[in-house]
């Protein structure tokens, strides 16, 4: 049998990343960063938002919407560097620049939950 | 409506050009005309020497795939009024991402090797005696692959494709959505050899679903669909093999 | 076959003999401004660019949750810088972009067979938009406290 190679749980991760992304970034990103600071819509208080991240279901929901986002990203800039920019001969470089980033952002997103106050 | 048409049309001949050059023929514009009846026109009275393939004319040979004004088309498919309102001269020119051998002539062997890595054919582990009968296969197998079984070898899904045309050593959308035509097949047996070739990163895996070449394939193959639904039956069986390895051969 | 190597004035050609010298076109590195299809994937390509964004944001957004009230004002503030704004309004069409090309491609991807004849396309993609409202309405239900 041919060597086994990696693809097939990268493409899933980026297609989960993808559904996640596609089902919960709109509405998540319109609120966050445009109608509440914009005062479109009056903004939840600190005190509110604390306790809604401090539940675990919520951190669980964040990490994994970070983890699964992040990979989506990874797979498909890795792709498009080299389709778009046709620099497959630093295939290696890129491949580690994009999932490491994703991988380095995933244990950011996890420290940051696990250790929430 | 006008009573010509102006073609331009890439010349290339190994004899004596180092680069390909266009050009141009005052062609009739008849109503009823396709691109190929131009061509066929420019041979017979203006041009002997102009070189291309093509063979039904009815758009079921998949011989005739060239450029025409930039998209893969099959000249016997494609008629002259469809571009007689446009200034610019109907450009004409060999398929995109292939050698051109002369004039609109590609060499197609890459797209043949290729096709015969993935077996396009019936695989069984013990074919059926003649005394024991047909296959029998009911509508609904037959609807489960009989999309990609249309498809007429024109390669214009290649010239449509841009990581054939970046990466030479992809598999390719028609060869894998035959690959499909056979895998989804309930006749047949060989899913796991073919999987061998298609589950490398050449296969199916180079391929990032740009969509173009169910586009503009002229049978309405949907190869992008084949190799879509193709990555989740070998990421299943990836993860089968992870986990459950005693599941497999 | 024999090959065999040809000086002419301009060029050393190898030939094979009796085999023609093909052309090859080079792919242009910009081979994606050719046509609106390419560029419209690039596009969609580049969106990935705005989702890693949006995760930087999240994650700067926590991280001042979690330093105390100042710091979550202080976050909110930067917000509002105008090239934030823009920079996350450039955001927003390309999250949503990717989400309408994702949907759009959906039945593709996937051959959903119901009692043996296939699932037409427009219903996958509708019923991912009516999924795509009602989470969003969740998300807007836990997140518009006034």
């Amino acid at each position: 049998m041919a060597k086994q190679s990696n693809e097939p749980v990268l493409w899933v991760l980026f297609s989960a990343g993808g559904v996640m992304a596609a089902f919960v970034i709109p509405v998540q990103l319109f609120l966050l960063s445009l109608a509440f600071p914009l005062g479109w819509i009056p903004a939840p208080r600190y005190e509110y938002m604390l306790a809604l991240v401090r539940l675990p279901l919520t951190r669980l929901y964040l990490f994994v919407l970070c983890f699964l986002a992040l990979f989506h990203w990874a797979h498909r800039f890795r792709y498009t560097l080299y389709d778009g920019l046709q620099i497959k001969h630093l295939n290696e470089l890129i491949f580690v620049c994009c999932y490491g980033g994703a991988m380095f952002g995933t244990v950011l997103a996890g420290y940051l939950l696990w250790n929430f106050r | 409506m006008a009573e010509t048409i102006s073609l331009e049309v890439l010349r290339y001949s190994p004899e004596r050009d180092s680069d390909p050059s266009f050009q141009c023929y005052e062609v009739p514009l008849r109503k009823d005309w396709v691109v190929l009846d131009a061509l066929n026109y420019i041979k017979d009275k203006v041009d002997g020497s102009l070189t291309f393939r093509w063979s039904c004319r009815m758009g079921i040979c998949g011989s005739c795939g060239m450029m025409v004004n930039g998209e893969p088309k099959l000249t016997c498919a494609t008629f002259l009024s469809g571009y007689a309102r446009e200034k610019r001269p109907v450009r004409v020119q060999p398929l995109r991402y292939f050698p051109v051998i002369r004039d609109l002539v590609v060499e197609i062997t890459d797209f043949m090797n290729k096709l015969q890595t993935v077996k396009p054919w019936l695989i069984r582990d013990q074919e059926k005696s003649l005394s024991e009968g047909e296959y029998v296969q009911t509508p609904e197998q037959l609807d489960r692959y009989k999309q990609f079984s249309m498809c007429i070898n024109c390669m214009l899904c290649y010239a449509a494709c841009p990581v054939y045309g970046l990466d030479p050593l992809f598999i390719g959308p028609a060869a894998i959505a035959l690959a499909q035509r056979y895998n989804m097949d309930s006749r047949d047996e060989g899913a796991h050899e073919r999987m061998d070739v298609l589950a490398q990163h050449e296969g199916i895996w180079a391929c990032t679903f740009v969509g173009e070449c169910t586009k503009v394939c002229p049978k309405h193959v949907d190869p992008a669909g084949a190799i879509q639904q193709y990555k989740l039956t070998a990421a299943i069986e990836r993860f089968k093999s992870f986990l459950m390895p005693w599941a497999l051969k | 076959m024999k090959t065999r190597e040809a000086r002419d004035t301009r060029q050393t050609v190898r030939y094979t003999e009796y085999h023609p010298r093909w052309y090859r076109a080079h792919v242009s590195t910009w081979w994606w401004l050719a046509g609106w299809p390419y560029l419209k994937f690039i596009l969609r390509e580049m969106s990935s660019v705005f989702v890693a964004w949006f995760v930087v944001v999240l994650l700067l957004q926590i991280r001042a949750l979690s330093r105390g009230p100042e710091a979550y004002a202080a976050f909110e503030l930067w917000l509002q810088n105008p090239l934030i704004v823009l920079l996350n309004l450039i955001t927003q069409f390309f999250v949503i972009f990717h989400a309408v090309t994702w949907f759009n491609v959906a039945p593709r991807a996937m051959a959903i067979r119901f009692r043996g004849k296939r699932v037409p396309d427009p219903w996958i993609v509708g019923a991912n938009y009516v999924a795509w409202a009602a989470i969003s309405l969740v998300v807007v239900w836990f997140l518009v406290r006034s």
